[in-house]
């Protein structure tokens, strides 16, 4: 966290980026379409970061707003025949609403009582997506069907279903919302809410009005989530209750935790590892679950700043 | 049938229902209130109960009462020595910091219904009664074993009341939960009270799963629901308070069992979900409940 080197982090995140690209040509098919996937979900990371990261709130219900995006864009394409672009507005407004409504009323609260009203509003949201099935697709989710998901520009039209064009606008959305963190993280509002996660009080006293920021992060932070909800239902095609789950309010805690709360690319490198591990074990067991629990336990335990934050604090202090 | 008898059928249901939640929400509000440890994984205590429950019936054979009997007092002892387990090697080493805690314990929840799911199974076993009497009605019969679940989780209810209020280890609980500090001032060893109380919190819903096995059934996916439900009654009663629990358990049973009996029971449940979320953005310390510290 000091300024003296925005050229060296700046230079680290392109370089972090030129990497995913040049290994888009060079990962065979199977890894290539489980990156595609892990640069959407790592928006998601980096929206939940956003909160959990840098103003301290511990959210159990981003998946409410992963829901948003998801069936936001999913219903328009699906429900309204809308395209492509349209769909993905759609997906964001749902999630931008949504957050606005969330943030004014869990903001009330503090501490373990906004971890338990978050989740219940998410439970709320996932209940009603079971509830209104016939829209919805109830607990069967639904495809949204190949011959819609394609961009089209005047003349040209780009399937979203290709694998290298899935690829590239998903590195082209990380990209965009890693560039966009690090400049938020790094500007007067950014060290506000990072003031407010250290000391409220103090902040509050400094002059700073702590509900409109926190506000702002949690409308900022969902409408990153749904990002990455309404590009999921759109790349993968599939939309599902599942993804509004207590599970995806879970798994990115889980990431952010692992690769480091508070840093701009912990979130890519929790989620990640987290993918590979399990890909790995997949191999000798399919009690994922089990995998899950204990890295929770044992990142509390024994690495509650993560990979990067231990990084940081030990070797270079300058990564932001 | 008519409404008279229908609302009754519902109310008697509901009643089942409160004495399950009220002993498995109490568990949690003691973990909460001495420890101020929000334990996400109660419910999987209820679950490891109900199927530990069915584990020791089948493992015994003969008459079910014996079977039944054996799982009542086993189960809830193996549920509490894994809940001190857990609360020593985990949450005593993170200082039972309140968000630490609770990730720890999602940590746990998953590790012991992924466990049940390996070793037990995903087919959900029905465990006999110890007696099938029914109670004739002059409009329907109703199991005698239902209302024997009535009597018994109001008998347990009143021995904890009476252990917190009137015993030496009540006082210390409570000194515990009033201030922690100078509790251990005092020579109260703080840490093995902790642990105690998240072992009996583990028990009182490993009893509650217990009396319920045998007119629900054991599923390794069956703590969900009660943990929910209890976070709903602990936030209504207050959390800490016995006496608003077990009041917010009737009130939160009986209207489950009535709304489900009429409307859909996806629809009650989102009814109830967002009118506890607003009580809590609204009134933090319950509808029953004293401000907190």
């Amino acid at each position: 966290m000091s300024e003296a080197s925005p050229a060296k982090a700046y230079a680290l995140h392109l370089g972090v980026i030129a990497l995913l690209f040049v290994l888009s040509f060079l990962l065979p098919d199977y890894y290539h379409g489980l990156l595609a996937r892990i640069m959407v979900l790592a928006v998601f990371a980096m929206g939940y970061n956003m909160l959990f990261g840098y103003v301290g709130l511990l959210s159990l219900g981003h998946a409410m707003f992963f829901g948003a995006g998801l069936y936001g864009a999913g219903l328009a394409v699906i429900q309204l025949g809308w395209s492509v672009p349209a769909a993905f507005a759609a997906g964001l407004g749902c999630g931008a609403v949504l957050s606005l409504i969330i943030g004014l009323l869990a903001l009330r609260t503090t501490g373990v009582a906004f971890m338990i009203v978050t989740m219940m509003f998410a439970q709320v949201v996932y209940l009603a997506i079971l509830y209104f099935a016939a829209w919805t697709g109830g607990d069967q989710g639904m495809v949204v069907p190949q011959p819609t998901r394609v961009l089209t520009f005047g003349a040209t039209s780009l399937d979203l279903t290709n694998p290298t064009v899935r690829y590239m606008a998903a590195l082209g959305l990380f990209s965009l919302v890693l560039l966009i963190t690090l400049a938020v993280v790094r500007s007067r509002y950014g060290r506000v809410l990072v003031a407010i996660r250290e000391n409220e009080e103090r902040t509050k006293m400094l002059g700073y009005d702590t509900f409109s920021n926190k506000l702002a992060a949690v409308i900022v932070s969902g409408t990153i989530c749904a990002t990455s909800g309404a590009a999921y239902a759109l790349l993968f095609g599939y939309v599902g209750s599942s993804f509004a789950s207590v599970q995806y309010s879970i798994l990115p805690l889980l990431w952010v935790l692992l690769g480091g709360a508070a840093t701009t690319l912990g979130p890519l490198l929790g989620t990640l590892f987290m993918y590979y591990v399990i890909d790995v074990t997949s191999g000798y067991t399919s009690a994922y679950l089990l995998i899950v629990g204990v890295a929770l336990i044992l990142l509390v335990l024994f690495f509650p700043k993560g990979i990067l934050g231990t990084v940081r604090q030990r070797w270079l202090g300058w990564l932001p | 049938m008519h409404f008279g008898p229908h609302l009754l059928l519902a109310a008697l249901e509901g009643l089942v229902t409160s004495a399950v939640l009220a002993l498995t929400a109490l568990g949690l509000s003691l973990v909460f209130g001495v420890m101020r440890v929000v334990n996400v994984a109660h419910g999987e205590f209820f679950m490891l109960g109900a199927v530990l429950a069915w584990a020791i019936t089948s493992a015994i054979g003969g008459h079910p009462a014996l079977g039944f009997l054996a799982a009542l007092v086993i189960a809830p002892l193996i549920v509490g020595a894994i809940a001190l387990v857990a609360e020593r090697l985990v949450l005593r080493r993170l200082n039972y910091n309140p968000e630490a805690t609770i990730v720890a314990t999602i940590g746990m929840l998953y590790i012991i219904q992924q466990l049940a799911l390996t070793f037990y199974g995903p087919e959900a076993r029905p465990v006999e009664p110890p007696f099938s009497y029914r109670i004739l009605l002059p409009w329907f019969g109703y199991s005698g074993y239902k209302l024997s679940i009535i009597a018994a989780s109001a008998l347990l209810l009143i021995a904890t009341w009476l252990v917190l209020t009137r015993t030496r280890i009540g006082l210390i609980m409570r000194a515990t939960q009033y201030d922690s500090e100078t509790a251990q001032a005092f020579g109260i060893p703080v840490g093995r009270v902790y642990g105690g109380v998240f072992a009996l919190g583990a028990m009182l819903a490993a009893i509650a799963a217990v009396l319920i096995v045998p007119i629900s059934q054991a599923h390794y996916l069956m703590g969900q629901d009660p943990l929910l439900l209890s976070f709903i009654v602990v936030i209504i009663g207050g959390l800490g308070s016995l006496r608003g629990t077990v009041v917010a358990a009737v009130l939160i049973g009986l209207s489950d069992g009535i709304i489900s009996m009429f409307f859909s029971p996806t629809l009650a449940k989102i009814i109830a979900t967002l009118l506890v979320a607003m009580v809590l953005v609204f009134r933090p310390q319950g509808l029953f409940g004293t401000a907190s510290r």
